[in-house]
């Protein structure tokens, strides 16, 4: 099992859901975050005084999948999010040892979908 | 010489108060409605339209819309307020002092091109806009409002009806914002279905200030204190109320529940479908003016909008275009000499002609309006081009146009 973890632009967020949804990964979770990578922010200015360097709003999405849907995720969320441009975002992707279903107490591979 | 009345004086002077709030009221209701990455471009865009246009009415737009000029625009003789003085001109209001009328008539010129916003919202270069208002309130507003308001005026010549702006303010604008949607094309991303409303609250207290301050855009059109002003006021109130509730009802049998966004809705569509009513129609008119014009503006929005494509972000056209056009038919139907001995008798009271007067001023604002606008953002698109970039769409116009954010996120 894995846990994806992808930071993408907001406005990619419904493109991202359909090519999710597509792809049949049915279970997201998704946040709104604080970030920049190589971008920097962007310079903003309140009666004048400039305020260098802010953060840029993005969208996290959490995706825990069983080992044959890690590449269709992630296919899916490059197809969603991919501009071409500075700014698009990254996917995390790390192993994950354990999902327990809380309303079942099912665990593992069972537990994810 | 005329005799400075303090009662009519003292209810035109808060009157353009009332209408002056309108301007902000609208920002809300408008800024409520889009995305917050836009709340604070639609806020700018508002505040701004009162600051510039303020100040194109006192130097030369009065001129244009009032001064004696031909039958489609004034001259330049009151040029800077030039010989509008505090003395009554007996021409538009004989008792109170021609710079009340001329400041309440501003604040009509200020709110106008203010609602066509909605038509172009999240998607406007700032330059752009700040041209297009100047442009648009010069070329457009002065002229309509001159030839339907003006002494010598062209419309006003036919013995058409309107009896606070809704030609003039509602239709021109509206007819303005489906060109404007047309001309700058689709937001990025946009699929004929409404973007999600960042804060409905918003919109809300916009509906209200705007209904709050309809009092004085249509009970003021009486230009005094007394027994006209007090039919408008009511006819305003009437038409608001029954907008409202029957967008309500169409909602609830149409998609199972009334919504609060759809009452704000009416409540507006109401309004502006009153407003060339005001003080000609008796409240039981006003009501039947209510109740139908939400039936039309609702088809407007949910079923026109999007089997036609355009994007009208905020319904400008929807709801001032054809609430408004509605409104001006309307008033052909219940107009009565009962109310306003200086208007006529409408359908209902024998004299289906009115209509067809009505019809005529109207197609006139409609092809006037449009042919300019179409014009005049092609012009703006080759000096500064219309829209902005791709990319300052997506971050959204408070960031790239402004600098700065509505809302933060941490602290």
């Amino acid at each position: 099992m894995k846990m994806i973890t992808a930071i993408i632009q907001p406005h990619r967020l419904e493109e991202v859901k359909k090519a999710l949804y597509d792809a049949d990964v049915n279970l997201i979770t998704v946040s709104e975050v604080l970030g920049h990578g190589r971008q920097k922010g962007v310079d903003e200015y309140y009666r004048g005084s400039k305020e260098s360097g802010n953060l840029l709003r993005k969208i996290r999405l959490d995706i825990a999948v069983n080992e044959n849907f890690v590449e269709p995720t992630i296919k899916a969320i490059i197809k969603g999010a991919k501009t071409g441009k500075i700014g698009d975002g990254k996917i995390f992707v790390v192993d994950l040892p354990q999902v327990i279903r809380i309303r079942t107490e099912e665990r593992g591979e069972k537990a994810i979908g | 010489m005329d005799m400075i009345n303090s009662g009519d004086t003292a209810w035109v002077l808060v009157s353009s108060a009332l209408v002056l709030l309108m301007t902000p009221g609208l920002a809300f209701f408008y800024g409520g409605m889009v995305r917050r990455k836009n709340v604070l471009s639609i806020l700018m865009q508002c505040f701004i339209a009162i600051c510039v246009l303020s100040l194109q009415w006192v130097l030369f737009g009065y001129s244009l819309a009032f001064g004696p000029g031909n039958p489609f625009i004034g001259g330049l003789g009151w040029l800077g307020l030039n010989g509008v003085g505090l003395e009554p001109n007996p021409d538009y209001a004989a008792t109170i002092p021609h710079q009340a009328f001329m400041i309440f008539q501003g604040m009509f010129a200020i709110i106008t091109p203010a609602l066509i916003i909605g038509a172009f919202a999240e998607r406007m270069k700032f330059a752009a806009y700040l041209l297009f208002i100047v442009l648009w309130a010069t070329l457009v507003y002065d002229p309509i409002c001159h030839m339907v308001w003006a002494v010598g005026g062209w419309v006003r010549g036919m013995g058409a009806l309107d009896f606070a702006g809704g030609t003039v303010v509602h239709i021109n604008a509206g007819i303005a914002a489906l060109v404007a949607a047309l001309v700058i094309g689709k937001r990025y991303g946009y699929d004929n279905k409404p973007t999600p409303l960042h804060n409905l609250p918003f919109t809300v207290l916009g509906a209200a200030l705007l209904w709050f301050g309809w009092f004085g855009f249509n009970a003021g059109s009486a230009l005094g204190a007394g027994a006209l002003a007090t039919n408008a006021f009511v006819t305003t109130n009437t038409a608001a109320a029954a907008a409202g509730l029957s967008w309500a009802i169409i909602e609830w049998l149409k998609s199972g529940k009334p919504t609060m966004f759809g009452v704000a809705t009416g409540v507006v569509a109401g309004l502006v479908a009153v407003t060339p009513a005001a003080g000609f129609v008796t409240a039981m008119g006003a009501l039947v003016i209510g109740l139908t014009v939400s039936i039309v503006c609702f088809f407007a929005v949910s079923f026109l909008k999007p089997k036609l494509g355009y994007d009208d972000s905020l319904d400008a056209f929807g709801v001032h275009g054809i609430g408004g056009i509605w409104g001006a038919l309307m008033t052909g139907v219940f107009a009565t000499t009962t109310v306003n001995s200086a208007g006529a008798n409408g359908l209902i009271y024998g004299n289906p002609a009115l209509v067809f007067i009505q019809l005529k001023a109207v197609a006139i604002t409609v092809v006037y309006s449009a042919v300019m606008t179409f014009i005049i953002l092609k012009v703006i698109d080759m000096i500064v081009g219309v829209r902005a970039g791709y990319e300052d769409e997506m971050m959204g116009l408070d960031l790239a146009d402004h600098h700065e954010r509505a809302y933060t996120i941490l602290e």
